[in-house]
């Protein structure tokens, strides 16, 4: 509340200063602004807590120098990387190869501009939500092809190429998870998909069905952020690193950094979409809305744990795996899938309360 | 209808495997098999096993118990030890003895293998238990392990 009213003061000031379409201009500008410094912080964070759950699955201690259980780590890292030389390859294109880390971050950062972190936190709420998100999140590897054939390097085209094979493939069995659910909610709109998970969250609604594309889900969400086991993209016992190979210092960091906003992303709109985004488990908060932002981030970073323990357990998949398990299991299963929740909405065998 | 059965032993095994690291994750805090760096200098015990550097002890009245017999030399794999040697008088029986002048171990190329130490006959070198071993210039990586003007040791030779 004391955030909305601080919201409010502003928005209403700014429009008593300004005429109405600057002001929104403005609103629009110190929103990105928010945004992008919140975001990039977050990121730091979670490559914080990825390198420390790794070290703790892996029965080490992992990096806890830099400040309090080294909370400092990654942004003593990302200054250094700041600082360093920007490098690159001889007759690289070099207008592509400086654009794609800016494809790769924008898009990622986009998708998180319609994720409802709460019922009043929520930038850009269109009717589309769920498409948008599916669309957006698939211009990333745009940027990462970019980043691969521009650098001149064999490695790096290696992997974009992969990424590209991985990501046409996969974006099929997100979207159809993803419609699975649609099915139930009827509506691609993220606050009323949440608004209808009132009465159940939609993994309890949906029960079986739900479940199979909640796992389809994760695994395919998994493979879009090219995370390992899906990291055939860096593969870096095989290509270096991949796309990235030829990039240095703060572009780098960028492609880094878009990784893991794009992991909180896919964990995000689970979260949203099976797990009920920011409502309360059996509305236990219900009367004091400001939790919401706090459930929200709750059931994320389950999720997010989930794709990290995803990440150190499973060995790499070689290409053709990935190409069987996606094309011969995931897409039928979800096809199967897709029919069988429309059935049951049909007949009224959801779980509502 | 072994499409089924594929994905049924397929999530089973995957769930074996999460549950195995799940379990190294829960019991991390205790069994974590890595050290923290050794901060608590004063009470810091080293453990028997480590090698650190191969170090040659002198006693008070700085003498150390190689004979300079170059075994150690020969052993090495890797070059590491280089006896410069002399020939000294010996006091008791005024013959001319071989004596070592300077003891050169290039810290920089011993892998830490042990064969040296082993293949002493009179246990004149051990390991240290240094495990700052990073220096600015590699020149420091070259040292000499016998101490200026020090003698052998009495009775080592028997
Ligand atoms: S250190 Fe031991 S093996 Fe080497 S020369 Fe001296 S006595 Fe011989
Ligand atoms: S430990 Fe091995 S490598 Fe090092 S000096 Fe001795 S024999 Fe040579």
């Amino acid at each position: 509340m004391i955030l909305l009213s601080i919201t409010e003061n502003i928005h209403n000031w700014l429009f008593s200063v300004m005429p109405a379409g600057v002001a929104s201009i403005v609103e629009m500008v110190l929103i990105a602004i928010v945004y992008l410094t919140v975001f990039a912080v977050a990121g730091l964070f979670l490559v914080l807590l990825e390198r420390r759950v790794a070290a703790w699955f892996q029965l080490r201690i992992g990096p806890n120098r830099v400040g309090f259980q080294g909370l400092l780590q990654t942004m003593a890292d990302a200054i250094k990387l700041l600082t360093k030389e920007l490098t690159g390859t001889d007759r690289a294109d070099k207008f592509l190869y400086n654009l794609a880390p800016y494809f790769v971050i924008i898009s990622a950062l986009m998708a998180l501009a319609v994720i409802p972190f709460s019922k009043d936190f929520h930038a850009f709420d269109i009717n589309i939500g769920l498409f948008f998100l599916i669309a957006i999140s698939s211009i990333g590897v745009i940027g990462i092809l970019l980043g691969g054939w521009s650098s001149n390097n064999k490695f790096a085209i290696i992997g974009a190429m992969r990424s590209g094979v991985q990501t046409i493939s996969y974006e099929l069995s997100v979207g159809l998870s993803l419609l699975t659910m649609v099915v139930i909610t009827g509506t691609l709109q993220l606050s009323e998909i949440i608004e209808i998970q009132k009465s159940g969250w939609l993994i309890v609604q949906g029960h079986i069905p739900a479940i199979i594309a909640f796992m389809v889900f994760m695994i395919s969400g998994t493979a879009e952020t090219n995370r390992a086991p899906f990291d055939m993209v860096e593969a870096e016992s095989e290509l270096g690193a991949g796309f990235h190979t030829e990039y240095s210092g703060m572009k780098f960091a960028y492609f880094f950094l878009a990784e893991f906003i794009n992991m909180f992303i896919i964990a995000a709109i689970a979260a949203t979409v099976f797990f009920g985004g920011w409502l309360s488990p059996f509305g236990i908060t219900e009367s004091i809305p400001e939790l919401g932002v706090f459930w929200f981030l709750i059931k994320t970073m389950v999720l997010v744990f989930l794709m990290m323990w995803f990440r150190w357990t499973f060995p790499r998949l070689r290409v053709d795996q990935l190409l069987t398990l996606e094309w011969k299991y995931l897409l039928p299963i979800n096809l199967v899938n897709i029919v069988l929740m429309a059935v049951l909405v049909w007949l009224n065998l959801t779980i509502r309360w | 209808m072994s499409y089924f059965s594929d994905i049924y032993k397929g999530i089973k095994t995957l769930l074996t495997g999460m549950s195995v690291t799940g379990k190294y994750f829960i019991t991390s805090k205790k069994g974590a098999i890595t050290q923290q760096y050794p901060d608590n200098r004063d009470t810091l015990k080293m453990f028997d096993r480590f090698r650190g550097e191969v170090i040659m002890p002198h006693n008070e009245e700085n003498e150390h118990r190689c004979t300079g017999c170059q075994k150690c030399e020969i052993a090495c794999p890797n070059g590491t030890i280089e006896i410069i040697w002399d020939r000294g008088i010996d006091e008791e029986t005024g013959k001319k003895k071989k004596k070592i002048d300077q003891f050169v171990y290039h810290l920089s190329m011993c892998t830490m293998c042990g064969l040296c130490i082993d293949v002493c006959p009179t246990d004149a070198i051990e390991w240290g238990q240094n495990f700052e071993n990073s220096v600015y210039d590699r020149t420091a990586l070259t040292r000499v392990l016998n101490k200026p003007d020090s003698k052998l040791m009495k009775g080592v030779e028997d």
